[in-house]
């Protein structure tokens, strides 16, 4: 391990996760706003301004940081302390964790280039689950724990069929190491059609988009909390460590909109242009470019199906999971695999 | 004969139910609004409040206006008539009598803007074209009931010169 290693290691963990990923996530909230408003004809947060400079309202994430910080961290009585705040660090930490293995950009453009890959993705997007009923638990607030109890179950249930869902890519692809995806999604089909995941999985990737936005508990599967009616896990927690949880919230937005680029639509790979990822100059920067359009596109769709559909309700929700997600994934695994035994 | 229209409910059928062709219906609705209104903002309805203000259609009422005879004093002889006709009860008078001719005037003369549903009864009511109720300016809420009460000085510092003819002469 030369020096050497390890500043372009450092170099790529402030670039890729602190720079890009984090501060996408604090942009989202602001985006999350306005979008909404947008859609619903109005015109959103615009009144934060700084020197008389208010740049469509993009000041609100900091004035909300601000105000994070400043307000009182209260901590409810009989409430395991420890606990109740090293929770929200066990919902930031894995989410953050996770982009060590995506891969956005050809060669070494990746901060752990791991052989186990996706399935490190699944063992560290697991631990998200304590954050919730850790925060629920250590509140000693039974509604918290009753919301604790409901996103843990959701989690669960939503984590089988997302892993399952992904089987087919690692059968077509034959590796479970994101960079060798996305390295074989530069082939092409018949000659002239980009191997992506969409084309060959597109059952797969309507089924992972939505077990992973239900695994996020967002609208239209926020259940857990339901930021205007329902008690959720983290009614307790006030300041820094409630905005904590929704920033990993939103960093899972960002994470499942880079799982879900790398693996169905080809990472940082251009149609057509380059696909082994070894021209190097300015061709990386467009591929690596192109690998932030689909992560920002990808957001963006999320945001749109939350302010598209009417919240589920919980027995939906568990019933979607179970009895319609996880024999489709089978299904489709099945399929996919007939398929593969027939052109191989 | 009450006429009853039974609306059918569309039985859900398999393409309704599989949720993502409706999905996909919902999400072009959302898509048309959001690239419209980031593109053009045609559809924004939002008015920028305080430092854009509505402009109100030309026969909005308003507050209350007290109005003045020739020599600026208050034209209200104190007869009652409005706080008579007033559904809402929000007038409240006390007549004193002037000294300069054999007439009332209005010692306190107040409005209570909690209760006043601004309907103009007590303008046509009035005798003397005295209490007018199209001065345009808007209630402003008040934070305590007795800011509420809008009393003689302030009605008039909204009036003006009525160049009508006390008492109603009609010629």
């Amino acid at each position: 391990m030369t020096l050497t290693f390890v500043l372009l290691t450092l170099a790529k963990i402030v670039g890729f996760i602190l720079v890009f990923c984090v501060i996408l996530a604090a942009i989202l909230t602001w985006v999350e706003r306005k979008m909404s408003s947008i859609i619903q004809d109005r015109i959103g947060p615009n009144r934060a301004e700084i020197l008389g400079i208010r740049a469509f309202g993009l000041f609100h994430p900091i004035a909300d940081m601000i105000k994070s910080f400043t307000k009182e961290d209260f901590v409810p009585a009989g409430a395991n302390r420890i606990m109740f705040f090293l929770a929200p660090a066990f919902a930031l930490i894995p989410t953050l964790v996770v982009f060590a293995v995506v891969p956005f950009g050809p060669g070494d453009l990746v901060i752990a280039n791991l052989d186990s890959g996706m399935l490190f993705v699944f063992a560290i997007m697991g631990f998200g689950i304590y954050g919730v009923t850790l925060g629920g638990w250590a509140s000693a607030s039974n509604f918290a724990m009753l919301g604790a109890l409901r996103g843990a179950a959701q989690m669960v249930s939503y984590e089988v069929s997302m892993g399952l869902n992904v089987v087919g890519i690692f059968a077509v692809f034959g590796t479970v190491s994101l960079t060798q995806i996305v390295g074989a999604q530069g082939h092409l089909l018949w000659g002239w059609l980009p191997m992506w995941g969409i084309v060959v999985q597109p059952l797969g990737f309507v089924l992972f988009l939505v077990a992973a936005m239900a695994e996020n508990k967002r609208a239209p599967f926020d259940l857990p909390e339901g930021e205007s009616e329902i008690i959720g896990y983290f009614v307790e927690y006030s300041a820094m460590g409630f905005a904590t949880f929704m920033l990993s919230e939103f960093i899972e937005i960002v994470v499942i909109a880079c799982i879900a680029a790398t693996l169905f639509f080809g990472g940082w790979q251009i149609p057509w242009l380059d696909p082994t990822g070894t021209a190097g100059g300015w061709i990386t920067v467009a591929q690596v470019a192109f690998f932030a359009f689909k992560v920002l596109f990808l957001c963006w769709f999320q945001m749109l199906i939350r302010w598209t559909v009417p919240r589920f309700r919980y027995d939906q929700v568990m019933s979607l999971g179970w009895k319609v997600l996880l024999p489709l994934s089978l299904a489709n695994i099945l399929v996919t695999a007939v398929v593969l035994a027939l052109v191989a | 004969m009450v006429k009853v229209k039974v609306v059918e409910r569309p039985p859900a059928d398999l393409v309704v139910q599989s949720w993502l062709p409706e999905l996909w219906k919902g999400m072009k609705v959302t898509g048309r609004h959001f690239f419209v209104n980031l593109l053009t903002q045609k559809g924004i309805v939002t008015s920028q409040y305080p430092e854009v203000k509505r402009v109100y259609p030309p026969r909005t009422r308003g507050k209350h206006r007290l109005m003045r005879r020739e020599d600026g004093s208050v034209r209200c002889v104190a007869c009652f008539m409005c706080s008579t006709a007033c559904p809402a009860d929000c007038i409240r008078i006390v007549a004193g009598q002037r000294d300069d001719e054999n007439e009332k005037f209005p010692v306190v003369f107040e409005v209570d803007f909690i209760k006043c549903v601004f309907c103009g009864m007590c303008e046509e009511a009035c005798p003397c074209d005295a209490i007018r109720l199209d001065s345009g300016v808007h209630r402003a809420p008040a934070y305590t009931r007795k800011d509420e009460l809008n009393g003689k000085e302030d009605l008039l510092s909204l009036g003006s010169l009525s160049v009508a003819r006390q008492g109603g002469d009609l010629k």
